[in-house]
């Protein structure tokens, strides 16, 4: 589950990780107002508009129809308002968003980071995540902040510094320091560091994350450390002990098809093809995207429906797939070990009765546990759908199927 | 022989007298598996399924001699249900579970780093020895004996391989469900050196999906290590970047994690890669056919 920025920095604050304090809005009088209070605050009379999308790449990303950037900087309380009026509604497009962009309902209005002082500002880049292959979570950190850290990753790999963590203990405070030391700081600005990362990896830990991205992760002129920006991705298998995390979740960031599947248990991911399917099991979903796709068509979704699937669940399934006006033809591709193919098949077959007039030829594959009744209950049910057997049959019938529309 | 499962293997059950565990463990026993017991904490003494059942591994380990244990503990006690069984001398654990919080298997596999416990999964459908033993979730009667190894990092793909490998006259000899988890106990490269060191096996069916670099692994592996025919497939050739997939470890983070990036791996180190799912029997007929 991803967060949005104000979300992820709300909970750093708990671990006492220091971050670009700011205030969440919805409207420009709100905006306005936040400005007023940060001024009071911080003293400072720069501030910035941050749109709050599940996308990065924001800075650089315009408002759709327009040349406001997804992130800007103002000096008075009047500009703070035309900006967060400009952002707020509209469709911010970025290089991760991709052209449908994505709908900003949120602004985080936030304190200038580059005030003068003693010192000049320095921005890093600091992440934590898994390491598969060490089955361990690494530190991966950089000099070169604010910046795409692929870039950096491909162009300069000698810029990227990694610290795995032991996985049975904590992070040690020698390998925060070195993270310091190897960041350059000195000073202060190096025991705020220390403390930064200290924090920053409990905090990880705590809120079972799959990822924690501080980028940048910056220096101000005064020593202090704080983290600008932050993505945060939260362990979906976690959020069972995490209840108040899973409230944080903004379904409007979400497809809305993949959240209505989700309510009945179903693993959907919305694709841009021509031909829908329905599948158990992960692995063998994706390969029957694989094989749609080397038949001649392009799979319009991934849709699993899991070990226990019935014909409940199948029915919404069904349902999900036929919302999709591209779909030309339906794949339902089960090999039954846990599921068990009559129960998929009477789901198949309610559906159809209850959804009434479906217009688009269905491929009815069913193999493993029960296939036998699976099959007389299909054929008794008098549907017109084509069944297959074999892999390469049901691939023939997509084939078919895709070449007759 | 085989790998990892046999006719003597002792099996114990964790989680035996839930649902999940009760059902399956029926279907394993009339499999002819030996299921010499099940764990569930605060029902030792009683019986299930004509069997004893016991409050911790170590008392059911001492009674019964068990060697191999499943699990089907819900996800939140899996991680401690695979180190109570490594603390209690288990050699071979399958965790069938799917949904463990990654932060766990960090820990759990940390656990059994120092010890002589073998993990296959979690997530995953488990082991099966045709005729044999099965440990594990998958329909025994797709599994034909015979004389092919199938590794696979999914459990429906693992079934549909047996299948084909059935229908293209060949048959089993061990398929092993390494499961889809971004943390596993047992690797692609792990299952198919014991496959090639195996003489009751003649080919192997590799089976992987996008994420991760196990297949890369054990391809490289492979490259220094031929001595029996592999043909490969790697599921996720049309999907999105970014996306989970389902499976919680099958996300494209990276150039390297792209079906088409392992497949090239794949094919560079000698194996015989097919492109689509339906081709994987067919395939291993011709390689085991040009022996």
């Amino acid at each position: 589950m991803n967060l949005h920025e104000y979300q992820a920095k709300e909970l750093l604050k708990r671990y006492n990780v220091p971050v670009q304090e700011g205030i969440p809005v919805d409207t420009p009088q709100a905006a306005e107002e936040a400005y007023k209070n940060l001024k009071v605050q911080f003293g400072n009379s720069f501030a910035v508009v941050k749109a709050q999308i599940h996308a990065g790449g924001r800075g650089k990303g315009k408002i759709r129809g327009t040349e406001q950037r997804g992130v800007a900087v103002g000096k008075s309380s009047e500009q703070i308002k035309e900006i967060a009026g400009n952002i707020l509604g509209g469709t911010l497009v970025t290089i991760q968003t991709g052209e449908a962009g994505k709908l900003v309902n949120k602004v985080l209005v936030a304190q200038d980071v580059y005030y003068q002082g003693p010192n000049p500002v320095k921005e890093f880049y600091l992440s934590i995540l898994l390491d598969r292959t060490k089955a361990c979570n690494v530190i991966m950190y950089s000099t070169e902040g604010g910046m795409d850290i692929e870039e950096v990753a491909h162009k300069t790999p000698d810029k990227i510094f990694k610290e795995w963590v032991h996985p049975s203990g904590m992070l040690q405070p020698f390998q925060a320091r070195k993270i310091a030391f190897n960041l350059g700081l000195s000073g202060e600005a190096f025991k705020n560091c220390v403390k930064f990362v200290m924090n920053l990896y409990s905090a990880y830990v705590a809120l079972d994350c799959s990822m924690l991205e501080i980028n940048p992760l910056f220096k101000t002129a005064d020593e202090k450390i704080l983290a600008v920006d932050c993505k945060m991705n939260l362990d979906d298998n976690a959020l069972m002990r995490h209840a108040d995390l899973e409230a944080l979740r903004d379904v409007s960031e979400e497809d809305p098809t993949e959240v209505q599947a989700a309510k009945f248990n179903l693993n959907f991911v919305k694709l841009d093809g021509n031909v829908g399917c329905m599948v158990n099991g992960a692995g063998l979903a994706m390969a029957t995207m694989d094989m749609i796709k080397l038949n001649g068509g392009e799979p319009a979704n991934f849709l699993d429906v899991g070990g226990t699937a019935n014909a409940q669940t199948v029915e919404a399934g069904f349902r999900i797939i036929l919302k999709d006006p591209k779909v030309k033809a339906i794949l339902i591709n089960i090999f039954g070990g846990i599921v068990r193919c009559d129960r998929v098949a009477q789901g198949v077959i309610d559906a159809y009765k209850n959804i009434g007039n479906i217009n688009v030829p269905i491929i009815v594959r069913l193999q493993g546990t029960n296939a036998e009744e699976a099959k007389k209950l299909i054929e008794e049910s008098g549907l017109k759908v084509q069944s297959a057997i074999l892999l390469s049959e049901a691939a023939a019938l997509v084939n078919k199927a895709v070449s007759q529309n | 022989m085989s790998i990892l499962v046999n006719k003597k293997s002792k099996i114990l059950v964790q989680g035996f007298t839930g649902t999940e565990g009760t059902f399956h463990a029926t279907q394993m026993i009339e499999y002819g598996t030996n299921v010499v017991g099940g764990v569930t904490p605060g029902k030792g003494g009683s019986k299930h399924l004509d069997r004893p059942v016991f409050n911790s591994v170590a008392e059911a380990v001492k009674q019964t001699g068990a060697d191999v244990s499943i699990i089907f503990v819900p996800p939140a006690f899996a991680s401690d249900a695979i180190m109570e069984a490594t603390d209690s001398g288990i050699g071979l654990i399958v965790c069938i579970t799917e949904g463990i919080p990654v932060q766990d298997m960090v820990k759990a596999k940390a656990f059994m780093s120092a010890s002589k416990s073998r993990l296959i999964g979690p997530n995953c459908p488990g082991v099966i020895t045709s005729d044999e033993c099965k440990v594990g979730i998958m329909p025994g009667f797709i599994f034909k004996r015979g004389r092919i190894g199938v590794v696979s990092k999914s459990g429906t793909l693992t079934y549909e391989a047996a299948d084909q490998v059935a229908k293209a006259g060949l048959g089993v000899s061990t398929a092993v469900g390494i499961g889809g988890d971004p943390i596993i106990g047992t690797t692609t490269k792990e299952a198919l050196e014991m496959f090639m060191n195996d003489p009751e096996t003649d080919g192997v069916v590799v089976i992987g999906e996008i994420g991760g670099g196990m297949e890369a692994e054990a391809a490289r592996w492979y490259k220094d290590n031929k001595k029996k025919p592999v043909v490969g497939f790697i599921a996720g050739q049309t999907a999105p970047p970014g996306r989970r997939m389902g499976h919680a470890g099958a996300i494209i983070g990276g150039a390297d994690d792209t079906a088409a990036a392992k497949m090239k791996i794949m094919k560079e180190c000698g194996i015989t890669v097919v492109s689509s799912p339906a081709d994987i029997g067919k395939s291993m007929a011709e390689v085991i056919g040009k022996k």
